[in-house]
């Protein structure tokens, strides 16, 4: 258990870095999301359950929603048709 | 003064929508430009204009010596030097914080005094005082409950100011194009499975958040996300059937006000656990703890909507 833990504060710290270096914002939300997923295994593996079910919602689920919207809103992605041929 | 500036500039509003304006006033808009210019051209140019304008209500002289120095070498030197002070500061900064840092206790210490008897407080009389096996709950909904309340208000007044920004309504409605919602297949097929589920998840985690983790918040959040994911699914058509503006503001108040009134009441009745009107009920059951079920049920449900209208409001710009 204790490997599994190093293993994934390990990707943790990659993922926080490559979210920050990757010049593709859609790609960095991505990045993003999976970074709160992994959180949200370590707060439960640090036995914090509530903590783990709220990072799961709000950092996985709504911020990375909310950030897309945004984006959508400011015409970094494109909205209706186009969307499959974006850059 | 500002109707005499309304009635020029009125009139030179009209002079430009008729294409009669002098030469002068033209240069000054800059709404065709003949040739790309030289970035020395478009300073020059955006200069004269800004002593065009203001110069009228600003100090001549001074005025001038300000531009003036702007493209001299006091202005080079002036910003080599910000970058230079910029550099100093953050290195000051970051050597005083580092400082302070080492005069920290030692991480995880038991003589620490994170580790003093208040916490033994709460471990040990949250049962008694409240009824309620989550502490957490019992900590953040009963002793520390206008905190909470505060929280909430804060994401309500987001919420209102997202409203305020960004709700499109009126004239501003009729412009826009409705986007014809797509229905896409994956999607609408996996909504279907996964929405209820989310949803009576979300339920679960709000009614038992003083039995065992979770809460208000936890349980707010995902019934927003289940939201969200049934309006990505199906459109604003089907969400219109349930949601509306109107209906959102009022569960949105009612859940904020029942919250102010019940925790004023607690806190009238006896706020340091004397006797008051409301039963504590068994430990453990769904119906106790007094007064933080239902806590929780009005903060999941402020939270619910406060997310809901965020994405609601961002993506299509209506409730």
């Amino acid at each position: 258990m204790k490997i599994f833990e190093i293993l994934l504060l390990i990707i943790l710290i990659v993922c926080a870095i490559a979210a920050c270096v990757s010049k593709r914002l859609v790609t960095a939300i991505a990045i993003f999301m999976a970074y709160s997923l992994l959180m949200s295994v370590l707060w439960l593996l640090l036995q914090a359950p509530d903590l783990a079910v709220t990072e799961a919602a709000v950092g996985a689920g709504i911020s990375t929603v909310l950030f897309f919207a945004v984006l959508r809103k400011v015409n970094v992605i494109r909205s209706g048709e186009e969307e499959g041929d974006e850059k | 003064m500002r109707n005499n500036w309304f009635r020029r500039n009125f009139e030179r509003f009209a002079r430009w929508i008729e294409g009669t304006e002098p030469e002068e006033d033209k240069k000054s808009y800059h709404i065709v430009p003949d040739r790309i210019k030289s970035t020395k051209e478009l300073r020059d140019e955006h200069l004269n204009s800004r002593e065009a304008v203001k110069g009228h209500y600003i100090n001549k002289g001074l005025r001038k010596r300000y531009l003036e120095w702007e493209s001299s070498n006091g202005a080079v030197f002036f910003h080599h030097l910000y970058r230079v002070m910029a550099v100093l500061i953050c290195i000051t900064m970051i050597f005083l914080l580092l400082l302070v840092t080492s005069h920290l206790p030692v991480f995880g210490e038991a003589s620490n005094p994170a580790h003093n008897e208040v916490f033994v407080k709460y471990i040990e009389d949250t049962l008694a005082d409240t009824n309620a096996t989550n502490v957490v709950a019992g900590v953040i909904l009963d002793y520390r409950a206008f905190d909470t309340f505060g929280e909430a208000s804060v994401l309500f007044i987001a919420a209102c100011a997202v409203t305020i920004l960004l709700r499109q309504t009126g004239s501003r409605k009729k412009q826009k194009v409705s986007v014809p919602s797509k229905h896409d297949l994956i999607l609408t097929k996996a909504a279907t499975l996964i929405v209820p589920i989310v949803m009576l998840y979300g339920v679960y985690v709000i009614l038992n958040g003083h039995i065992s983790p979770g809460g208000g918040f936890s349980g707010g959040t995902l019934i927003g996300a289940g939201l969200i994911l049934y309006l990505c699914a199906f459109g604003a058509g089907q969400m219109a059937r349930f949601v509306n503006y109107r209906r959102y503001l009022y569960v949105n108040l009612a859940a904020l006000g029942y919250y102010a009134l019940a925790k004023g009441y607690s806190f009238f009745t006896g706020a340091n656990h004397l006797d008051s009107a409301i039963p504590h009920g068994e430990p453990g059951a769904i119906l106790s703890g007094g007064l933080i079920l239902s806590l929780n049920i009005a903060v999941g449900v402020v939270v619910a909507c406060t997310m809901y209208g965020f994405y609601s409001l961002f993506s299509r710009g209506d409730i």
